[in-house]
């Protein structure tokens, strides 16, 4: 089925997804969608699969128009997906959930539906056990249970969603030999992904995404350099560095372990780093390679399953988060209003809550007066009693950053500046940059290569769970990086 | 949670809507009534005067008043810190049953002046056991609170039929009517000619004070919110969210357990533990502290309200012959319109944004 969209525009709230996305799709193609997190791709293909509705835009099936508003609609008219992770029924025998979104008549034959699942499945050489529960199969097999289920219910058009990101090799080739199969008997393949290696391997067109627009649109073979740059652009230089001088180690970590904390999620293991003050640490890879656990494991929010965490030389592996911030340690997640400021309240509450003057009673006139002042220190474009959530991004992210305490010895940040303008990040940068003066040492994830690369003194990448390598930011180059990003040259 | 509380409310346009609300109540009550065969402006006119008539009758509307308010209290901590304590009704049961053994063991030996409030402290106490449990469920053994005050509910009144059938049997017959009422000198002191004991009212009006104070004006109280709100987010922050959940637990039960002495030793009480003491007063008081919107003031009103039509409908059985559950059920449709009101609004507010 040829796939066609014109002109798509999604927004959500100040962030454009999708800003003028067209594109193309002959039938029997693998066409890759490549880029980087947050670059737009899930958007599109969420609109196109009809989990949502563009804002604008035309979706065009063999030249007709349709509108595709339920993903039970999109699968009528052909098109499903496989989402990063399976929408499957984990709880339910594999038969069962194999027939649950079958539409029409109230009866269902077992024993057919049965012999199609197990002649589809057999030929793309998947073991499938109808009689075994979803949730004892692994990623993979789910992933090719929904692959059979999708073709079974008509799709000719098929979405996959990152498939590679929590799968074993083996279980990866077994799925491209059978995306190649499909596409050579005329389906659609649209292959969604940030690994350029896959891409490459795999597809015979790709367009690439950056920001909400179409930064690319080639056939393959394409030199590696030129995706990176349509990944990335090109490189902006903003504020000066300031060469710090390092002081004595603060966190050490010794070979640590984290196992997930889902089944079938990835772990990190023998994750060894010493981290000096005043050091800034740029964590680089496709989110859920391992940065998060990191951190978490760095702030006392997970207990590693093997190794030591010290600080300061003092060994804190399994105490409680609380000793953590006790040490000074204080970590930014990626959700501001998720997990770190609460939502409902105002900035003086929030003031109050993180600075406690008496034992009992809380003083409001106080409270307001030290909001007050935060609000002018960081630059907060609200009032004392503006609730957070009124706040845009950049402001809640500056109210995050006033609430820490003065005195820190390790800032933990996922995403510091995700959402954010331009202005908005170097002001933020400016006060993180600060407080390493003091002797703080700063650790943070990013997609942003620029980010890592103006930002970091040293740049770890994660691929898979493991640090693949560590950078010095100051000779690193984004192309370098992209790569080691989409794990080009990791076994 | 979210989806029911709303912030307070603001302006013209959201009193407006309250009264709606209680239009719509007022609307669909005349009708069931109308259904049940009687005059509903008859009906609503035996509601007054059953509950104001007389002195007596006010006297009973307060001391159904001071359980709901007292159980308001607890549930406005816990309500606060984002936890549906449903136990709360047995929390009331295992506060009447600690006041009663306290009793029974300590009545004859010490003077009253000092019996009634060490059961006061044994109400308290257990009470406050009883929702700490469900605490422990719910941090400990992954129970959400709900099913575990349900379970912890229905093991509380169980209790009491077997210690009153059984151990705590009056001499000669077991009955469910309940144990040996305490002789009155156990009895909570009332006002001359007005059945109601001046301790009752100021303990139930003290409590919701204190409770809106620490809640409004306390670091615990703004911890508690904010772990009502956010609960991941104030743990990050360093606020110990295990903590705090357990003590909004303990005191909700223990403000529940006092409910519970006072159904005990009331002046108008039945001065005995009897099987289902806590008489639904519980789950009005959730209702009540819904409606309320968690403020602390309103729902002193609100359960003052609650509490007339309980008593006043007890006249549509003795005078009209009707079902004195019809008093159930419009304290029942008051609280569903007012909410869908709210739910409304809500939805259009989240329209207009």
């Amino acid at each position: 089925m040829k796939v066609e969209l014109r002109d798509i525009h999604k927004r959500f709230g100040s962030v454009q997804a999708n800003d003028g996305v067209s594109l193309c799709i002959e039938p029997g193609t693998i066409y890759g969608l490549l880029g980087e997190n947050g670059a737009g791709k899930s958007t599109l293909m969420k609109i196109l699969s009809g989990f949502i509705s563009a804002d604008s835009g035309e979706i065009l099936l063999d030249g007709k128009q349709v509108r595709i508003s339920s993903p039970a609609e999109a699968i009528k008219l052909g098109v499903g997906m496989l989402h990063q992770d399976p929408l499957d029924f984990p709880p339910l025998r594999v038969l069962d959930d194999f027939v649950l979104g079958s539409p029409g008549s109230w009866l269902l034959s077992r024993r057919r539906a049965r012999r199609e699942l197990q002649e589809l499945a057999s030929q793309f050489h998947f073991n499938l056990d109808p009689e075994a529960t979803v949730s004892s199969l692994s990623i993979g097999e789910r992933q090719q249970l929904e692959i059979v289920r999708l073709l079974w219910l008509g799709a000719k058009v098929l979405i996959l969603d990152e498939p590679t990101t929590a799968i074993s090799a083996q279980q990866r080739a077994k799925l491209f030999a059978a995306l190649r199969k499909l596409a050579k008997q005329g389906q659609t393949i649209i292959f969604v992904s940030h690994k350029l290696e896959e891409v490459e391997q795999i597809c015979s067109e790709v367009l690439v995404l950056a920001r909400g627009r179409v930064t690319g649109q080639v056939a393959m073979p394409f030199p590696t350099e030129g995706l990176v740059r349509m990944m990335f652009g090109q490189p902006v230089m903003l504020g000066k560095r300031l060469d710090v001088p390092l002081g004595r180690p603060l966190l050490e970590l010794e070979d640590v372990g984290v196992s997930p904390p889902q089944a079938g999620r990835l772990a990190v293991k023998n994750l060894s780093l010493a981290v000096r003050e005043g050091e800034v640490i740029g964590l680089a890879g496709l989110e859920g390679s391992g940065q998060r656990l990191l951190l978490e494991v760095s702030a006392g929010l997970i207990r590693p399953t093997m190794g030591k965490v010290l600080l300061g030389g003092r060994d804190m592996t399994g105490r409680p988060y609380r000793e953590f911030l006790e040490a000074g340690v204080a970590h930014l997640p990626a959700g501001r209003l998720e997990e770190g400021l609460i939502a409902g309240m105002t900035l003086t509450e929030h003031v109050a809550l993180v600075e406690r003057r008496q034992p009992f009673l809380v003083n409001w006139e106080v409270a307001a007066q030290a909001a007050v002042s935060r609000i002018q220190e960081f630059n907060i474009k609200g009032r004392p009693t503006t609730r957070v959530e009124e706040l845009s991004g950049g402001n809640q992210q500056r109210a995050l950053l006033g609430l820490l305490p003065p005195q820190l010895k390790l800032l933990l940040m996922e995403h510091p500046t995700r959402g954010l303008d331009i202005e908005s990040s170097e002001y933020i940068w400016g006060l993180l940059l600060n407080r390493t003066l003091l002797g703080t040492a700063i650790i943070f994830s990013s997609s942003d290569l620029d980010e890592l690369l103006d930002r970091s003194d040293r740049i770890l990448v994660f691929f898979n769970g493991s640090l693949v390598s560590a950078l010095d930011a100051r000779q690193a180059t984004v192309e370098q990086l992209g790569e080691l990003i989409g794990g080009k040259g990791v076994a | 949670m979210h989806s029911v509380l709303t912030r307070p409310g603001t302006g013209l346009a959201d009193l407006l809507l309250r009264l709606a609300g209680i239009l719509v109540a007022l609307i669909l009550s005349a009708l069931i009534l109308l259904i049940a065969g009687t005059s509903p402006l008859d009906a609503f006119n035996l509601l007054f005067t059953g509950a104001f008539g007389s002195s007596t009758k006010l006297a009973y509307v307060i001391t159904a008043w001071v359980p709901v308010l007292l159980c308001c209290a607890g549930l406005l901590i816990t309500f606060s810190a984002g936890l549906w304590n449903i136990g709360v009704e047995g929390q009331i049961i295992m506060g009447a049953v600690f006041a009663t053994w306290l009793m029974r063991v300590l009545g004859d030996p010490l003077p009253a002046g000092i019996v009634l409030p060490l059961a006061a402290l044994a109400g308290l106490a257990g009470g406050g056991v009883w929702g700490v449990l469900t605490g422990m469920l719910k941090l400990y053994g992954n129970v959400n609170e709900i099913f575990g005050g349900l379970g912890l509910n229905f093991i509380a009144s169980s209790l009491t039929v077997y210690l009153v059938l059984g151990p705590w049997k009056r001499p000669g017959i077991g009955s469910t009517s309940g144990t040996q009422p305490f002789p009155p000198a156990l009895w909570l002191p009332s006002f001359e000619g007005f059945n109601v004991s001046p301790v009752e009212i100021l303990l139930g009006l003290t409590a919701v004070a204190l409770i809106a104070v620490m809640l409004r004006g306390t670091y615990f109280g703004l911890r508690l919110k904010a772990i009502g709100k956010n609960m991941r987010a104030a743990f990050l922050m360093g606020i110990p969210t295990s903590q705090h959940l357990l003590a909004a637990f303990a005191l909700c039960g223990a403000f529940a357990g006092l409910a519970g002495w006072v159904l005990v030793v009331g002046a108008s009480s039945r001065h005995n533990l009897f099987p289902l003491i806590s008489s639904g007063y519980g789950f009005l008081a959730i209702l009540v502290v819904l409606l309320a919107n968690l403020s602390a003031i309103w729902s002193v009103p609100i359960s003052f309200f609650f509490a007339a039509i309980g008593i006043g409908s007890l006249q549509l059985a003795l005078q009209r012959q009707l079902d004195s559950s019809l008093g159930g059920v419009i304290q029942g449709l008051l609280v569903l319109s007012i909410l869908v009101t709210q739910g409304i609004r809500n939805r259009l507010l989240k329209r207009g944004d």
